[in-house]
């Protein structure tokens, strides 16, 4: 019923009326609001990151209400009977107290923590889903890059934060960094006195872990952040293939007025799994540590599972040491930073090597499924596992513990795994993923298997097959191809050492693939089944 | 020939039955002859734990390992001067007899009473001069008061959570050893590995933790027992690892289900 007579304004027409004529904000508002999400649950990852994003800082915001970042000497007088009296900083006190004298303090405290698990945890699952979807590609190869400083600050105040209750755990974590920068040759007792202020443990090291984990590291995510979400809505979003899904195009649902009632009440489901499991579970019971004090370990000292990669490296590492001109050079840490630093380096620049090597310098917009890119997906399942075996080591003695397992022989084997598993998981990830294209060709060429058998006038027996509906076919047969890159001379005529470095890679990266069924193999197919 | 199979003497079964009731003869005549062993000396009524008692109670369950006067051989230490209190800790925490030979001696229900672990703690004292079971007054933790408990809980952390961890939860040693949980474990039991140092664990002696440091230690391990985690499930308090793997196996994992039945297409 559309009548022509004025309507008179109304107060939200006038409100948003007042705001577009200051702000121009309707621009912003169509655009955005015109922003289309891809309805996959894969998709969702990142927001769940966002969100216990968001939760930790409420949480934690609280938290700073009440937490005193000093490492002054005081005598606890709080609820907890065990600690009474005892000698500890001022940091660890208010900590206990935030956990049995403050109302809601021990709730606010277990949500910032178990918040920030889940923060670090949707990260890697959402990289896992950029990584392996191969959605990293051109155009989106910085936004990758952003999102790992993300997953680094990440951690950077996962670990700032555990450091901060000034408790055995934090101090014994604090204790093995400085044992690593100590470990660095010439630099490394500088490093140390200069961060802890002089002798570890010092009367400094919380206060500053303090600034850094609520001011600048934040202020640095928030950016951040920020940076990922706008490159996301300039690169819209990819999606998988399928009918009416290009690579020019994003099907899916815009974020007014549909996604946002969904995403909003998405934050609420997270953080109510987060409330839930912080009203039922313990994390981390800094009671039951006691103050720092550098000559106690607890048996099952371990960092947040985030940092365990890096102290399963340590564990894996080699007992080696030498001594040049004086100097000792501590293998058994040197080694292990080399080695993740190279990781980290080779994960954040992913998608320029993977790029130099394909040659590819298309935009990509349709998501693949893993099985389509055969070696990367290899490539990324050894990392999986690389990444894994350390994490695993980190607990090593609780393995050993638990699976009633002599804990060298545990060691033992997690290093062999981390050095020739890499390899072995590569090759079978490569092996699966093609014998799923092959399977995929056949389904779509020959039909999938209907359970049906039928008896030939001759005494036979065939299991008819079934044609892929026109609708699930195009989820088969819509993957690009690739060809590897020639050896070609360039404008001087010369081959270069870096063109056939770079022609051997791609033949290595491409060599085994399964080409996309073509039109001409479809019609073929048609006619000899039918 | 197929005939002749069919109607044969002896059933296609037979032999596997045969075997199966040569083995529950053996295995049940073993059993019997293991319970007589045990239950043979147990004398009925008998409150006063003699030295005489202990010893027929040795030669007939320790002896094999542990040497016929107790003076050890390859399989078993001597047990000359090891004292009362270490006879009634690894027997009556069922760590004695040794279920099998392996890195440690596991625990397990005690195969004896109290008056029979006691008679065979008095024939091992009689031998020579060793630690003695601990008294009612050495465990009475009633008397520790709270700056008592705090006490007990630093002398823990700094004597024994190394290997039992903070929480007491244990933790893992060299060579397949490990450092048991502490979990409502008995005073007496506590007292008595704090004096001997049972397996790998080193002796604390009273000039090292005094006997009234010793019973402060025990308060808080109680303690710990009687106050279960403020927090909500301790998840066997073992720190990080275990709370990152609830953390993806649950928090992550329910979230991702919840993700999935959000963008659910309606059939």
């Amino acid at each position: 019923m559309t009548t022509a007579t004025p309507q008179r304004p109304t107060l939200t027409s006038k409100a948003s009326n007042y705001l577009d004529e200051r702000t121009s904000i309707s621009t912003m508002v169509s655009m955005l609001g015109r922003k289309i999400f891809p309805d996959h649950w894969s998709f969702m990852l990142g927001e769940v990151a966002l969100y216990s994003f968001v939760v930790i800082l409420l949480s934690g915001t609280f938290l700073t209400f009440f937490f005193e970042p000093s490492m002054a000497e005081v005598h606890y007088e709080g609820s907890y009977v065990p600690l009474k009296g005892i000698e500890m900083s001022a940091a660890y006190a208010s900590a206990l107290d935030i956990s049995f004298d403050i109302r809601g303090g021990l709730l606010m405290r277990q949500i910032h923590h178990w918040a920030a698990l889940l923060f670090v945890a949707a990260i890697g699952l959402h990289m896992l889903r950029v990584f392996f979807t191969g959605a990293f590609r051109k155009p989106r190869e910085l936004n990758w890059v952003i999102g790992f400083i993300l997953f680094i600050l990440a951690m950077a105040e996962g670990f700032t934060g555990y450091s901060l209750p000034d408790d055995l755990l934090s101090g014994n974590g604090l204790a093995i960094i400085n044992g690593m920068i100590k470990g660095i040759p010439i630099v490394g007792t500088w490093i140390s006195y200069l961060l802890f202020g002089g002798h570890f443990p010092g009367h400094d090291i919380v206060p500053r872990l303090f600034v850094l984990h609520i001011m600048l590291l934040p202020a640095i995510l928030i950016v951040m952040i920020g940076l990922h979400m706008v490159l996301m809505v300039v690169n819209k979003h990819t999606q998988f293939a399928g009918p009416g899904r290009t690579n020019d195009n994003v099907v899916g649902v815009p974020v007014m007025p549909m996604f946002a009632a969904k995403a909003g009440s998405f934050f609420f489901i997270v953080f109510g799994v987060i409330a839930l499991i912080s009203a039922t579970f313990t994390i981390n019971p800094i009671w039951n540590y006691g103050p720092y004090d550098p000559s106690p370990v607890s048996a099952g000292t371990q960092p947040d599972w985030y940092i365990g990669f890096a102290d399963g490296a340590l564990r894996l590492a080699p007992g080696l040491e030498s001594e040049i001109l004086g100097l000792t050079l501590s293998w058994n840490i040197l080694l292990p930073m080399a080695v993740l630093g190279l990781f980290i380096v080779l994960v954040m620049f992913y998608p320029f090597i993977e790029a130099w090597i394909t040659g590819d310098k298309r935009e990509h917009h349709i998501a693949e499924r893993p099985r389509n890119n055969p070696t990367r997906t290899a490539i990324g399942a050894a990392g999986v596992w690389f990444y894994a075996i350390m994490w695993a080591a980190a607990s090593s003695d609780l393995i050993a513990t638990h699976f009633h397992l002599n804990v060298f022989q545990v060691t033992w084997a997690l290093q062999a795994m981390l050095v020739l598993g890499p390899f072995l998981v590569f090759w079978l990830t490569k092996r699966i993923a093609i014998g799923l294209q092959k399977k995929d060709r056949e389904i779509l060429l020959h039909g999938y298997e209907s359970g049906n058998i039928r008896r030939l006038p001759g005494g036979a027996y065939i299991e008819v097959h079934e044609p892929v509906g026109e609708y699930e076919s195009w989820r088969l047969k819509s993957f690009e191809a690739y060809e590897p890159v020639m050896v070609r001379p360039n404008e001087q005529g010369r081959i270069t050492a870096g063109v056939r470095a770079r022609a051997a890679l791609t033949r290595w990266f491409f060599e085994d693939r399964i080409a996309p069924v073509t039109r001409g193999e479809l019609e073929a197919a048609k006619h000899d089944d039918h | 020939m197929a005939a002749r199979k069919k109607t044969g003497r002896r059933h296609p079964l037979a032999s596997a039955a045969l075997l199966i009731i040569g083995l529950v003869a053996a295995g049940g005549a073993s059993v019997a002859v293991g319970s007589v062993a045990n239950a043979e000396p147990a004398p009925a009524a008998h409150t006063q734990a003699t030295a005489a008692e202990g010893e027929a109670l040795f030669r007939a369950n320790c002896a094999s390992c542990h040497g016929i006067d107790a003076e050890g051989t390859p399989n078993g230490v001597s047990l000359i001067g090891v004292g009362a209190a270490s006879v009634d800790f690894q027997v009556m925490t069922g760590r004695m007899p040794m279920a099998f030979q392996g890195p440690q001696a596991l625990q397990r229900d005690p195969q004896f009473t109290q008056e029979q672990s006691d008679a065979m703690g008095a024939y091992i004292a009689s031998l020579a001069p060793g630690p003695a079971v601990p008294s009612e007054e050495q465990l009475d933790t009633s008397v520790v008061d709270e700056e008592g408990v705090a006490n007990g809980a630093e002398l823990f952390r700094i004597n024994c959570a190394m290997c039992h961890n903070v929480a007491g939860a244990g933790g893992a040693l060299t060579e397949g050893k490990f450092a048991p949980h502490l979990r409502d474990i008995d005073a007496a039991h506590i007292y008595e590995a704090m004096l001997t140092g049972p397996q790998n664990m080193p002796v604390f002696n009273d000039q090292n933790i005094s006997p009234d440091e010793k019973r402060e230690i025990i308060a808080y391990l109680h303690y710990l027992d009687e106050n279960p985690s403020v927090g909500g499930f301790d998840l066997g308090s073992l720190g990080p690892v275990s709370e990152g793997l609830f953390i993806w196996i649950f928090g992550l994992g329910g979230i991702v289900a919840v993700t999935v039945w959000l963008t659910s297409k309606p059939n």
